[in-house]
């Protein structure tokens, strides 16, 4: 995984370097007829690729349609300027009409109906009317180094899911360990030799490093990777940037997410009487993990709102929203210490719950102890 | 460190169990225990179902820890050295499924210290005396369960430990495999390695043991010699019936 990551991403841009040698895009020249009861459509019945062809009569049309002389029609009524109805026939079953010809029916329309009223220029201009281009500017009106838009987005949605993907794998390779050595009774034979509390510094940290170091590969290979598509590919490819600062708190959110999914990982493993078990109850903590993910379009539009604040500072969602919110903006410094220290302060918590866990259910084979039995032996321990 | 006056000659003692409690909830599941084993004997540990056996064995082990009282192991208090010169063999234990016989034995020898070459020599030596080098290449989840129980004493006493506690050893042995598993018992016990046998089948402890420690709902009931109890209570010669004797009296 740690390696295929990278190796996909070159793959796939030799790939594209292949089929865009070899294959050249091809235009497929469409006929689409049309019947005018309304009078005056008569031009601009070239569409790009897209000819439009007059019928007297729908009947006429209809056996065009039929003979496959025409790909669809569409009738112009009598009362079309004032109700705006056009009537569209074709034999494809679809779900809706296909962009390229909505396009080239109200590109022919709104020419004819402007036809020699306004210039050329103008109508075209009617037809597209805004090519947004938007500029940052800093607190003191200057022009920010960082101008943010799609270029800046793409990486860091990248990045989390590979992030979600990375502590889900880490701290599940513990918890299915654990499971299987309290399944096979293999425990008691470990805590023979070694502390209950050296078997889960061992496991935490051992996989947390193999889990690091997969992490460490891709942030190395992506300026590299960036870099090499955007000179083979271009295109908005080129646009992508990866913002400041990202790699370092990509890396540092790798390691507070996974010791603080990994310290649970033990703590369920320990009192869980299979592996099947502790994975269903891992899955409490891992919905929310991912739930950024499904809030992503919200915090494009919406990169200002209170909640996302909450999602960065509370320790579960912190990593993956943090991620998030660094390609569509910039994340104020208090926010990110505040995460910071959270993480930190919920990883100590939750690590000396999971100590007293691990030593008191360990050991303890058959049914699963209730929450309830759990708190009461905790406030005992 | 407490000398061993029972035999009458100067030794360190193996273990020493000193008025050791334990609680849960806050029922007293091993109350006030102390004994002690000498090296070279094996000394039985009975007692009927939830006496606190495997609780004791546990605190031996440093697997959990008494609520009072002290347990020292060849005279050192309970920690890393003391783990590495006991080999302990539970009563449900297992090893990894999808590991080889011999990588088994390895891997858990080196958890007590021992480098590779030396684990594999002691392994494949300890395979040939219970029959199963040839087996040392299988996995753990293709052996029989006999089998599997064999391997586990193999992994108790790999590491060559001075200590040796088995819980219930005998458990899914054939009567030859069982023999086998005694006389490997016995030779550990004439090498001058200390042994605690925890077992119901009284038989085996009439056999094998010197000495015993009999433990009811926590509490000693019984403890010495074993010839020197079975002489406390004439006209019952087997140890079952003094078992049965005092488990009855209670009631």
């Amino acid at each position: 995984m740690t390696f295929i990551v990278p190796l996909v991403a070159l793959l796939a841009i030799g790939v594209f370097q292949l089929v865009s040698g070899v294959a050249k895009p091809t235009t497929e020249e469409v006929k689409i007829g049309y019947v005018d009861e309304s009078g005056g459509f008569d031009q601009y019945t070239s569409q790009g690729n897209i000819t439009l062809v007059r019928f007297e009569t729908s009947d006429e049309a209809t056996e065009a349609l039929v003979k496959g002389d025409i790909k669809e029609y569409f009738v112009i009524l009598p009362d079309y300027v004032s109700v705006g109805i056009i009537n569209r026939y074709t034999m494809q079953k679809e779900l809706m009409a296909p962009p390229a010809t909505t396009t080239a029916i109200t590109d022919f329309l709104s020419s004819n109906l402007l036809a020699g009223k306004v210039p050329t220029t103008t109508i075209a201009r009617i037809q597209a009317p805004l090519n947004l281009v938007t500029i940052t500017l800093t607190a003191t009106g200057t022009m920010a180094p960082e101008q943010g838009g799609f270029g800046n987005f793409v990486i860091p949605v990248i990045f989390s899911m590979l992030l979600v993907f990375a502590i889900i794998f880490s701290s599940t390779y513990l918890l299915q360990g654990l499971g299987e050595e309290k399944e096979n009774r293999v425990i008691e034979i470990l805590l023979s030799s070694v502390s209950a509390r050296q078997l889960l510094t061992g496991k935490i940290l051992g996989l947390g490093a193999a889990g690091l170091a997969q992490v460490v590969v891709w942030v190395a290979s992506t300026p590299l990777l960036l870099n090499l598509a955007s000179s083979s590919i271009g295109g908005f490819i080129s646009t992508i940037q990866i913002p400041p600062n990202f790699l370092v708190l990509a890396v540092v959110y790798f390691i507070l997410g996974y010791l603080l999914f990994a310290v649970i990982s033990a703590s369920i493993g320990a009192i869980s009487s299979s592996s099947r078990e502790g994975q269903q109850l891992i899955a409490i903590f891992t919905v929310p993990l991912v739930s950024p993910l499904w809030f992503m379009s919200l915090i494009m539009w919406f990169p200002s709102n209170p909640i996302w604040i909450f999602l960065t500072i509370f320790p579960i969602t912190a990593p993956v929203e943090v991620m998030i919110r660094l390609g569509v903006s910039s994340i104020p410094a208090w926010e990110l210490a505040a995460s910071i220290v959270v993480l930190v302060l919920s990883i100590i918590g939750v690590l000396l719950v999971t100590v007293r866990v691990f030593r008191t259910y360990l050991l303890m084979y058959g049914k699963r102890p209730g929450l309830g039995e759990v708190m009461r032996s905790l406030r005992n321990a | 460190m407490r000398l061993s006056l029972r035999k009458g000659f100067s030794e360190m003692l193996a273990v020493e169990v000193n008025n050791v409690t334990k609680r849960y909830d806050h029922r007293a599941v091993v109350s006030d225990i102390s004994f002690s084993v000498n090296p070279g004997e094996i000394f039985g540990l009975i007692g009927p179902n939830g006496a606190g056996k495997t609780t004791t064995i546990r605190m031996m082990m440093d697997i959990i820890k008494p609520d009072s009282g002290n347990i020292r192991i060849f005279g050192e208090t309970l920690g890393e050295t003391t783990k590495n010169k006991i080999g302990y063999l539970p009563e449900e234990s297992g090893l990894y499924k999808k590991l080889s016989v011999i990588d088994s034995i390895i891997y858990l020898a080196s958890l007590k210290g021992i480098n590779k070459e030396l684990a594999r020599d002691r392994a494949s030596e300890l395979l040939k005396q219970v029959d199963l080098q040839a087996h040392q290449q299988k996995k753990i989840e293709a052996l029989s369960r006999g089998m599997g129980q064999l391997i586990q004493f193999v992994v108790t006493v790999v590491h060559d430990p001075e200590l040796v506690i088995l819980d219930e050893p005998f458990s899914g042995l054939d009567p030859v495999n069982t023999e086998l598993l005694k006389e490997m018992i016995l030779d550990l016990r004439n090498k001058g390695k200390a042994l605690i046998l925890s077992t119901h089948r009284m038989n085996e402890v009439e056999e094998l043991c010197d000495h015993i420690l009999m433990i009811d709902e926590g509490k000693r009931v019984l403890y010495g010699g074993l010839a020197e109890i079975k002489s406390r209570y004439s006209g019952t010669p087997s140890l079952n019936e003094i078992f049965l004797k005092i488990a009855g009296k209670k009631e």
